[in-house]
């Protein structure tokens, strides 16, 4: 076993830990919080998969941003800190098969694909080659400026959900 | 597998022992002699009134919200600023015309009185 299978292992059994408490704590802070660690060792998966950017890009966004959105969320609701009622339904064993299903299909989908595989060697800087494809005219450009648009749609209407009506002031 | 990461590596595992061991000791080391006073969440200072768990104001929501969208702008134009200095003129305006899209938003967002902190 070569070191970085070992810390594969070490990183996917952190990550799948973090993620069962995420779900189970009663605390919905330290649930939040769970879910940081867990998206921490998939950001350290990203590592051993040489995505140093996507790495970045996980710590950044889903830690430094949606995690925290998940926290304010949590802050702005009332009472529901501690959960105390019983965290199974009448209904758990529809839940259950329905992620059976879901994590069949998905296994055979993922076992099914040719996956391509990263060429030999050193495919040099990343970050550069995917800067100079996000703006070329016959590569990304598209979707890289419809991106911006559908940024702003997402400010926009967020805004426009979220801010409280001055009439209720 | 030599590795640009390892360094972080290290740093991570260094910098958990070095905030662990002081606590260790001190937990060993240290007589306990605990009493109702000292057992107060501040020993010195203002207590809480009521329940520190409260609902926050929804301004909080809107300003993450805001960072959030910018925070995505970040991801995008951090290889484009990588590779700024080998692109043609073409592809740097590209990557402006992004920035300005979305400083509309930003000015949408300032004219809405969103960013008011009240």
């Amino acid at each position: 076993m070569t070191a970085s299978q070992i810390f594969f292992l070490l990183f996917a059994s952190a990550t799948l830990v973090a993620a069962y408490l995420v779900v189970t704590v009663r605390n919905l802070i330290h649930a939040a919080l769970w879910l940081v660690a867990s998206l921490l060792g998939i950001a350290s998966i990203f590592v051993l998969l040489d995505a140093s950017f996507m790495a970045t890009v996980e710590i950044v966004l889903y830690i430094g941003a949606i995690a925290i959105l998940i926290v304010f969320a949590v802050m702005l609701t009332r009472r529901v800190m501690e959960d105390v009622g019983p965290q199974r339904t009448n209904t758990w064993w529809f839940g259950a098969i329905l992620a059976i299903l879901f994590f069949a299909s998905a296994s055979t989908l993922i076992w099914l694909t040719q996956w391509p595989t990263l060429p030999e060697g050193d495919v040099g800087n990343t970050v550069l080659i995917l800067g100079k494809s996000l703006v070329d005219p016959s590569k990304y450009v598209v979707p890289f400026e419809i991106a911006s648009v559908l940024l702003i749609v997402a400010l926009i209407g967020s805004i426009a959900v979220a801010l409280p009506s001055k009439q209720s002031e | 597998m030599a590795h640009e990461w390892i360094f972080i590596g290290i740093i991570l595992l260094f910098g958990t022992i070095f905030a662990a061991v002081p606590l260790v000791v001190n937990t060993i080391v240290a007589p306990k002699k605990p009493n109702v006073l000292k057992n107060e969440t501040y020993e010195c200072g203002m207590e809480t009134v009521g329940d520190t768990w409260i609902q926050f104001k929804v301004q909080y929501y809107i300003f993450s919200l805001v960072f959030v969208i910018f925070d995505v702008e970040i991801v995008f134009l951090f290889p484009w600023a990588v590779a700024y200095k080998q692109l043609p003129f073409f592809a740097v305006v590209e990557g402006v015309i992004f920035i300005v899209i979305l400083a509309g938003g930003l000015l949408y967002a300032w004219r809405k009185g969103a960013l008011d902190w009240v």
